[in-house]
């Protein structure tokens, strides 16, 4: 008796082409697997695996090369647009994307962030937000909430002290030099399937050379916040949401 | 008939990084090296050979243009003054971490800080000995002419893609601006997309069917896989040791005594020796070209000949020291050096070595 999961007849859904069969090493409940299968998905739709390279960051997903099946280049900390603006403009029928944490696009790696985005290289910037350094053990980001605990305000984000949460979306959509540039989260159906579409839309718009566009994923690190998933899925609706409203700030 | 330029040291690497095929240029501007960026920007090569040339935020981005660049197998390189230099060393040890090549050129001035403008040569260290953080290394050309900064272009290229490591041409604010006649190298086309595939089947080219996903890495968290990397790293730098070491002697058959200078200070004690032959004083020099490989065996076979030599360097005596290991206590090895840009004539090099006769 076959299964009839695998008759092509019943198929609703499968694994992209692009993902490879590695096990993921990201924790229960953490963004990235998400955000990894939503990229991988786009490329596989657009047919542009052959002419995809992506630019790895540092941090938890420094490893998406082993997941996400098309040629990479493995950055510095914060680095990680620099390279982009090379590989691109060098390679420009080839699509560039990088993908970033907070602590890299939002504090080592902000110059190279603002002029990239500044000189509207035909690039992707993928930025994932979760308020926190995720591979290192949980400490401050540019982006950590006031009050928010981390190893390193273990107190709470005390403005005083550490300054305050480093808004940089809306900042880039000023620049002249970004067309696209979108919030969006992936912890329900419905915000997967509008992340899905945002990231659609920045790789088409980097196909035709309209200028850099950024999608910054509002993300939980259940691992960092010390939460279970779905209270971390709560908890970002009622705290990171607030501070980091989604929805696009920039369509041009 | 050759063509002859009159160009400064700066404007000839601009003109011969087109020449031979590059890519990409990625800089940001300080004295005393902007030449190089100004003149390729006023050459527009976008327009000829398809070179990307781009001014960048800072040397950190410039060094990380050239990695993103050089990921792809593109020829890609950059230029800088030492406290620019300075800035790279992170990019630089990535570049040597994930074996990708490109060329490097510093145009020294004084320092430590902002220094001085003027010329110096004291990142001998920093260049030979690694700036950055791991066991690394770069091929270091060192020109003593306009026309060695055309030459040590595609040479420095060619030498980075055959071993995959980075090159650096380590020249001096004196070099740079300095003008002289020269005869640039011959037009060669930039290497297609196809050739590129074919010859860094290693680049993020992007991924075809027939291949796994080339990924452009650093990173090994198992230490026994990242020992084996640097054994191998290690491995074709010996084979660098052996068989890429370059230098130039001039009157060392008869000397008694040797001066061994690089670069600039290499041209001024050429002129040292000069009048203490006519003393009838008999002196050579030995000027290595490659600082990394350095000519140690030919030092060394000089240690059995020779009364002593003299280092003469714009420094407070960094290349001595690997001088003094070639000799391992054969001779005595003196250094004269000036610093803070000051350029020593070349009665001050004669007075030192009369001093240690």
């Amino acid at each position: 008796m076959s299964n009839p999961i695998i008759n092509p007849k019943n198929l609703v859904y499968e694994k992209s082409s692009v993902l490879l069969d590695n096990t993921m090493h990201y924790c229960p409940g953490c963004s990235h697997g998400t955000v990894h299968r939503i990229v991988a998905e786009v490329i596989e739709e657009m047919n542009m695996q052959d002419k995809t390279i992506g630019c790895a960051p540092v941090g938890c997903a420094v490893f998406i090369y082993n997941y996400i099946n098309v040629d990479f280049a493995e950055c510095a900390h914060g680095r990680a647009p620099a390279l982009a603006t090379a590989i691109k403009r060098l390679n420009p029928d080839h699509l560039v994307f990088t993908y970033q944490g907070d602590g890299d696009l939002a504090a080592i790696g902000t110059g190279e962030t603002i002029h990239a985005c500044n000189r509207g290289e035909n690039i992707t910037i993928i930025f994932i937000n979760n308020g926190i350094y995720g591979m290192t053990g949980g400490q401050m980001a540019p982006t950590t909430l006031v009050g928010m605990k981390s190893s390193t305000c273990p107190y709470g984000r005390d403005v005083q002290l550490n300054g305050y949460p480093l808004n940089i979306t809306p900042l880039l959509a000023q620049l002249e030099g970004t067309c696209y540039v979108t919030r969006q989260s992936v912890h329900t159906a419905n915000n997967v399937k509008k992340t899905k579409k945002a990231i659609r839309k920045a790789f088409e718009n980097s196909m035709v050379g309209k200028g850099t566009s950024v999608v910054e994923v509002v993300s939980s690190c259940n691992s960092g916040w010390k939460m279970s998933p779905v209270k971390a899925n709560t908890w970002m609706e009622e705290n990171m949401l607030k501070a980091y409203p989604l929805g696009d700030l920039k369509d041009k | 008939m050759e063509e002859v330029s009159l160009l400064k040291g700066n404007e000839a690497i601009a003109l011969a990084a087109i020449r031979c095929g590059a890519d990409g240029y990625f800089g940001y501007p300080i004295t005393p090296q902007s030449e190089i960026m100004e003149t390729l920007m006023a050459q527009k090569p976008w327009e000829t050979t398809g070179m990307t040339v781009l001014q960048a935020e800072s040397e950190v981005a410039s060094i990380y243009m050239v990695f993103g660049g050089a990921s792809t197998g593109k020829k890609v390189m950059t230029s800088s003054s030492s406290p620019g230099v300075s800035l790279m060393q992170e990019g630089v040890s990535f570049l040597c971490g994930a074996d990708l090549p490109c060329l490097i050129v510093n145009v020294m001035r004084g320092g430590p800080g902002l220094g001085t403008i003027q010329p110096s040569q004291s990142d001998y260290f920093q260049s030979t000995k690694g700036g950055g953080h791991g066991d690394y290394k770069l091929i270091v050309l060192a020109p003593a002419s306009v026309q060695e900064m055309a030459d040590f272009v595609d040479l420095g290229f060619t030498l980075s893609s055959k071993y995959r490591i980075p090159s650096m041409i380590l020249s001096d604010g004196a070099i740079g601006q300095m003008m002289e006649k020269v005869v640039l190298p011959p037009f060669k086309p930039r290497q297609t997309a196809e050739e590129i595939i074919k010859q860094c089947p290693w680049a993020a080219t992007g991924k075809p069917a027939n291949r796994k996903n080339n990924i452009i890495s650093s990173l090994e968290l198992d230490p026994s896989k990242m020992e084996k990397k640097n054994v191998e790293r290690q491995e074709r730098y010996r084979i660098v040791e052996a068989t890429e070491v370059r230098y130039d002697e001039y009157m060392c058959e008869d000397a008694d005594y040797l001066i061994i200078a690089f670069g600039s200070a290499a041209r001024i004690s050429q002129n040292a020796v000069e009048i203490l032959r006519e003393e009838g004083i008999k002196v050579g020099m030995l000027r290595p070209i490659t600082l990394w490989p350095f000519p140690s065996k030919v030092i060394s076979k000089y240690a059995e000949k020779v009364k002593s030599m003299l280092t003469v360097e714009l420094n407070a005596g960094q290349m001595i020291e690997d001088v003094k290991l070639a000799v391992n206590g054969k001779v005595p090895v003196l250094h004269y050096g000036r610093m803070g840009g000051i350029v020593p004539n070349p009665e001050e090099i004669v007075d030192a070595l009369k001093k240690q006769m």
